[in-house]
């Protein structure tokens, strides 16, 4: 069902008058408000006044994740302290971590945009949401939570993990809706496996699944194996969190929330413009946020954009599933992981330069990483004993500092492939990507 | 007194073991004892060998993590309770044993044990004063 007809199903052109009054009235706000962007804006000569169309949009500046961390914790406030009502916190060792701040008005956009998701996926108030995104820090599990109570819907607020007892939930409550990361569905339907079940004949109809890039074949791997329809959920916390863009029944793109969430798509190199239907690095404008409102975020997702109205009715444009990174970011079950964070830690530890590999696997449809640790001088010992010590340190470091439980191997000097001087950092023998 | 052992880090994959004996051959080095301590993935492997300067120097060329290890190795009468006597006198004496391999020459009545413990220059006084005869590296190295 479409839950806000007045603006999914919006002629295009009042949605573009509309998105450029809001484009007028954040451009303004951010230049008397915020010192970051008035110097930013200034830096490329545009005053507030100057934004007459949208295509006024490409005069101003771009902000990068790395401007984000720099600005941490309350560079990026636009709303004043005592309006914040909420605040996420992404994780972090390269610099600082990443902070969203929510007004109360931010929480009620918040769960608009992720009602409509919901919807989207066929959720109505007599639905049962199993949510098994991890509530916390991350935007997962509270952004679906927002949007499945703006709706009615009996909320479960299950979080990540504990799966047997998931699935007896599952059954004993007849969840309907599931809300997690695609390889943690996967994992469901192997863990109901092994305890006897058919996951097909589980409750569940829909699964809303996100926070990792993941392709077709999971995607009909996941429907077979639970018997379900398996929607793409969007969004990242710097912009709201989830409810950025959702799939609706006849998967064929994500419809993003352009009323709040303005799309661009650029080239990543160039940094012009790309039109409709080539593919490149997502860029995003917050037109209606007030805690923290970004300009021209750079989401380092590749995807395409088709504005063309869908089959369904609703005329927002949509995004194609996201393909990648312009970055080497990997998602493992949901957490954001770069590899220099992991080659950080391990600096510390080693007190050296690292040489270092990370394997990345499916293991009961779990994203698995393991860092394979070349065994140097100085963390080699005569004892096994110390050098298990020295497995787990790295282990408890990097959970620690990123939130991920990772598997870390000692392998022998020279054992990861070196090309050119400069070893390949990652082998990604995920099979469903 | 004390003898330089020669510790390897391996993953445990196969031909690894072949690979490093093949290549202390061909250097003529050679080995008078060995042991292996493994977990499921990796080991350390052990060897008392004639020339260890040189071991650790063609090993490390090869691209093995190598370290020397100093270890005592002693004389045990090659006869029931011969080792739980020295044993039990360490353990009077609160000396950890790390670890310790045994290896028997040829016709001899003695076995040789190589041990590891951490505070070696305690651990050789008491061997010696309960009259247990610890054998010189040069000795070893002639074996």
């Amino acid at each position: 069902m479409i839950w806000n007809p007045r603006y999914e199903c919006i002629d295009r052109k009042e949605l573009e008058e509309i998105q450029l009054e809001r484009l007028k009235h954040l451009v303004k706000r951010l230049y008397e408000r915020l010192p970051f962007y008035k110097k930013k804006l200034d830096e490329v000569g545009v005053k507030p006044y100057q934004i007459k169309s949208l295509d006024d949009l490409r005069l101003l500046p771009f902000t990068t994740k790395d401007e984000l961390r720099q600005g941490y914790p309350y560079g990026l406030f636009t709303a004043p302290l005592e309006d914040i009502i909420e605040f996420h916190i992404s994780s972090g060792t390269t610099g600082k971590p990443v902070v969203d701040g929510y007004t109360r008005k931010d929480i009620d956009i918040w769960s608009e945009v992720m009602a409509r998701a919901l919807a989207s996926a066929g959720c109505t108030s007599k639905d049962v949401v199993q949510n098994a995104y991890g509530y916390g820090l991350f935007t997962g599990g509270l952004g679906v939570h927002y949007g499945a109570q703006r709706i009615g819907a009996k909320t479960i607020p299950a979080s990540g993990g504990q799966t047997r007892r998931q699935i007896m939930i599952m059954k004993d409550f007849g969840s309907t809706i599931l809300t997690c990361t695609p390889s943690y569905a996967l994992h469901i339907a192997e863990t109901a496996e092994e305890m006897g079940e058919n996951p097909v004949e589980l409750p569940v109809k829909v699964g809303v699944l996100g926070a990792e890039c993941w392709s077709e074949n999971m995607r009909q791997e996941i429907e077979k194996r639970l018997g379900i329809m398996a929607l793409d959920i969007y969004g990242l916390t710097e912009i709201i969190g989830p409810g950025v863009a959702q799939e609706c029944e006849y998967k064929e793109g994500l419809h993003i929330y352009e009323d709040h969430f303005l799309p661009e798509i650029i080239d990543p190199d160039t940094l012009e413009p790309l039109p409709e239907g080539e593919e490149g690095e997502l860029v995003i404008t917050t037109l209606t946020r007030e805690g923290t409102p970004l300009l021209r975020y750079r989401t380092r997702d590749i995807t395409s954009i088709n504005y063309s109205p869908c089959r369904y009715g609703r005329t927002i444009a949509r995004i194609s599933k996201i393909k990648g990174r312009t970055d080497d970011m990997l998602i493992i079950r949901g957490v954001n992981v770069f590899p220099s964070q992991i080659e950080n830690i391990l600096m510390k530890v080693e007190e050296t330069e690292p040489h270092y590999q990370l394997v990345l696997e499916r293991k009961k449809g779990l994203d698995d990483l393991t860092v394979e640790v070349e065994t140097t001088p100085e963390i080699f010992f005569d004892e096994i004993k110390r050098l298990e010590e020295i497995e787990k340190r790295i282990a408890k470091e990097i959970e620690e500092n990123l939130g991920l439980r990772v598997n870390v191997k000692l392998v022998e000097p020279k054992a990861i492939g070196r090309s050119a001087g400069k070893a390949k950092r990652l082998i990604d023998r995920r099979e469903l990507k | 007194m004390l003898v330089k052992q020669i510790s390897v880090f391996l993953e445990n994959k196969i031909g690894r073991l072949a690979e490093i004996t093949e290549l202390l051959g061909q250097n003529k080095i050679n080995i008078r004892a060995l042991a292996i301590a493994d977990t499921t993935e990796f080991g350390i492997l052990r060897l008392i060998v004639d020339n260890p300067e040189k071991a650790q120097e063609v090993l490390e060329d090869r691209g093995f993590a190598a370290k020397q290890t100093d270890v005592i190795v002693v004389k045990v009468a090659d006869k029931p309770g011969g080792l739980a006597g020295i044993l039990k006198e360490l353990k009077k004496s609160d000396l950890n044993v790390e670890y310790l391999y045994a290896f028997v020459k040829q016709s001899g009545e003695n076995a040789l044990v190589v041990f590891r413990i951490e505070n070696t220059s305690e651990a050789i006084k008491v061997l010696q004063g309960m009259g247990v005869e610890i054998i010189s590296p040069e000795e070893i190295y002639s074996l």
